[in-house]
């Protein structure tokens, strides 16, 4: 495999596992939980590494799925004793442990490789240096074993939970009526999260964890809003990403991590301006077709009522009685005789209600 | 101790580091009070992060590193943010807490794709300006601490001007609307002001701590009163002492970083204020409930009832 495929499908592998469990983070409004356990893990890492006198992948893992264990016990016990409110709990906690961190690791590991920069951004560049070696055999890279095993992770947790996660996310009262524990479902979601997390971050960084689990499934649930096809389009999303963002920073000679979390946002964005259900665009086009139905309406309701007092409904008038600007008028009159509603002659002449306008007008005040 | 004191004083070097960080302090503390309240502690955390591609942009426009050119990057950047994330929240279906997460983290990753155009042009000028992301307080000089005092002489004036009117906007947003405030425009108001606090806290304590700064001083104060002057008294004081506190400790204990250092110093304040804080304080809660349940207990109620 050349770097550039162990680059790509570490990408690929990477979003596909994060989208999973975004998307219940996104509809479980947990979504900073991944901020908050990626940035935490650092003191567990520095502490795995002290252990093992050095860098070492299992101690470090071992230590950081500590320290995230840690830190979702201590966030929810602050949101319980009710002191502070959920999201003061999460901002206190997690620079805590970031800043113990830090000072850990400037303490004892002044020299050795462990840059707090490296932790944020990763290391994706360089993914098919870290080998996996097991018994003195090169299994391969690292990060496309550790990706492939959380990928597996994730999907056996979602294949067994699924009915248990849906109901608990949707309607939390019902699920623990039926006997599914609320609470003990998001623990185990939370240490989903803190796996992913943590086996993530050595391969591609903080950031890029966060954003490849919050933004593909926040972009997704724009777009539907069925679960299933949420969880599939936020996994094409994050791999699109994932691509798309390779090709950026190969195209800039930028680093991929942020290239990807920019494609992250494009897409979002995209997303944002162009779905169908809640696109900015869809929504003026909508409200906008609103408006005129509405004024529409409103004419139609003016003239059936001249029609009761059997006077006539002049053109000239109309502006006036409802005080829109005339072109208005016109162009609203226009729309009605296309619609078959109104007849009209003349360009002075006088304005009537077909038998079908006056259907619209009379079902629109008995609304 | 009293070398420490002699030192704050006259060492030019801890003198502007401690000044520095006190200035912080007291600057996030009141504005974070108020952030806190709202609830909404969570977006100082989204806003520093969102500061970095304005950082990026600043010195790629200027080519300059004044920190006052910087920081005014940051601030439009993370200005920019909080209005993308209100936006948000208010026209789709996704909640604040995935608002803040999508800002948070595609603002950032949009900054390190700059970061790493500024760091690849190779130039002798760049240095420094990734120290941003992790703050230096221990490179404060006397500018900064100008710069701060200035900006954070600004904001804190805004709030005395408006303080009624923030208030009222914090505890009854609609009977503020009600009697005639603009509370989009006070929400907005608020958010700037806070940005503020954030462009002088990215240089001290960077863009990762910069979260505690903002919620820790007013989490801890209002755990000590249900007055709302008093809250912002305290957190402005809690905000000062970790400030220096860190500081000192920081310059004294060679090899400790500063602004980590100001963190754990606010996080132990924090932890004392949720224990004993006078106003909710958990140590005292239960104390009470042990006394209660003694009061209830059987031999208490035989006594009681024998006496009776």
């Amino acid at each position: 495999m050349t770097s550039h495929e162990v680059i790509l499908l570490t990408g690929v592998l990477c979003a596909s596992a994060c989208a999973l469990l975004g998307t219940f983070l996104i509809l479980r409004r947990t979504a900073m939980m991944a901020d908050a356990i990626s940035h935490a893990i650092l003191p567990g890492i520095v502490a795995g590494y002290f252990l093992a006198d050095g860098p070492s992948l299992l101690f470090g893992f071992l230590g950081a799925a500590l320290a995230s264990t840690i830190t979702v016990t201590l966030v929810a016990a602050l949101q319980r004793s009710g002191r502070v409110d959920d999201n003061a709990a999460i901002g206190l906690v997690f620079p805590a442990m970031f800043a113990l961190g830090t000072v850990l690791v400037s303490k004892y590991f002044a020299n050795v490789h462990l840059d707090t920069d490296a932790v944020l951004y990763g290391n994706i560049e360089f993914s098919i240096f870290e080998r996996l070696v097991i018994g003195g055999r090169d299994m391969g890279p690292q990060s496309l074993w550790i990706m492939s095993t959380l990928l597996v992770l994730n999907l056996l947790f979602l294949g067994f939970f699924y009915k248990e996660l849906k109901l608990t996310t949707f309607d939390g009262a019902l699920a623990a009526s039926l006997g599914f524990s609320p609470v003990i479902l998001h623990y185990a979601l939370m240490a989903m999260l803190s796996i992913t997390t943590v086996g993530a971050f050595t391969a591609v960084g903080a950031i890029l964890v966060i954003a490849l689990i919050i933004v593909p499934a926040a972009t997704a649930y724009l777009l539907t809003d069925r679960l299933a096809a949420m969880i599939a389009l936020s996994v094409v999303i994050g791999a699109l990403s994932a691509v798309a963002g390779y090709q950026l920073a190969i195209e800039l000679d930028a680093s991929i991590s942020g290239s990807i979390v920019t494609m992250t946002g494009v897409c979002f964005l995209l997303a944002l301006l162009f779905s169908p259900s809640q696109g900015m665009i869809a929504r003026l086009i909508r409200r906008r077709a609103q408006r005129t139905r509405f004024a529409l309406e409103l004419l139609l309701v003016h003239l059936a009522e001249h029609q009761s007092n059997a006077s006539r409904a002049r053109r000239s008038q109309l502006a006036n009685d409802l005080a829109w600007p005339a072109s208005k008028v016109e162009s609203l009159l226009r729309l009605g005789q296309r619609r078959g509603l109104l007849s009209s002659t003349s360009s002075d002449g006088e304005v009537a209600l077909t038998p079908r306008g006056v259907d619209v007008a009379q079902g629109a005040v008995g609304r | 101790m009293a070398d420490i004191l002699h030192d704050l004083v006259f060492d030019y070097t801890l003198r502007n580091v401690a000044l520095g960080s006190a200035l912080l302090g007291i600057v996030s503390g009141i504005l974070g009070s108020f952030a806190v309240l709202r609830r909404q502690g969570l977006l100082g955390d989204t806003l520093s992060h969102a500061a970095l591609p304005g950082i990026a942009l600043a010195f790629l426009f200027t080519g300059s590193k004044e920190p006052i050119v910087l920081l005014l990057g940051a601030a439009v950047a993370g200005w920019i943010g909080s209005l993308l994330m209100l936006w948000i929240v208010r026209e789709t279906v996704l909640s604040e807490d995935s608002a803040l997460g999508i800002i948070l983290s595609t603002f950032f990753g949009v900054g390190i794709v700059l970061l790493s155009l500024i760091q690849q042009r190779n130039d002798a000028n760049q240095a420094g300006i990734d120290k941003y992301l992790f703050g230096q307080a221990a490179a404060l000089v006397e500018k900064n601490v100008i710069t701060f005092a200035v900006l954070g002489g600004i904001a804190l004036g805004i709030l005395a001007l408006l303080y009624k009117e923030f208030k009222l906007f914090i505890f009854d947003p609609e009977f503020a609307n009600t009697i005639g405030f603009n509370s989009t425009l006070l929400s907005v108001l608020m958010t700037t002001l806070l940005v503020i606090a954030i462009a002088i806290g990215l240089q001290t304590v960077g863009v990762v701590l910069m979260a505690a700064m903002i919620i820790g001083p007013g989490a801890a104060a209002r755990q000590w009163t249900n007055r709302l002057g008093v809250m912002l008294t305290l957190g402005g004081l809690f905000g000062a002492a970790s400030g220096v506190i860190g500081a000192v400790i920081s310059v004294t204990e060679s090899g400790l970083p500063t602004g980590p250092m100001i963190i754990l110093v606010l996080t132990v304040i924090v932890l004392i204020s949720l224990f004993f804080g006078s106003a909710q304080g958990i140590a005292w809660d239960a104390i009470r409930q042990r006394r209660h349940r003694r009061s209830l207990s059987a031999p208490a109620l035989i006594d009681s009832e024998a006496r009776a």
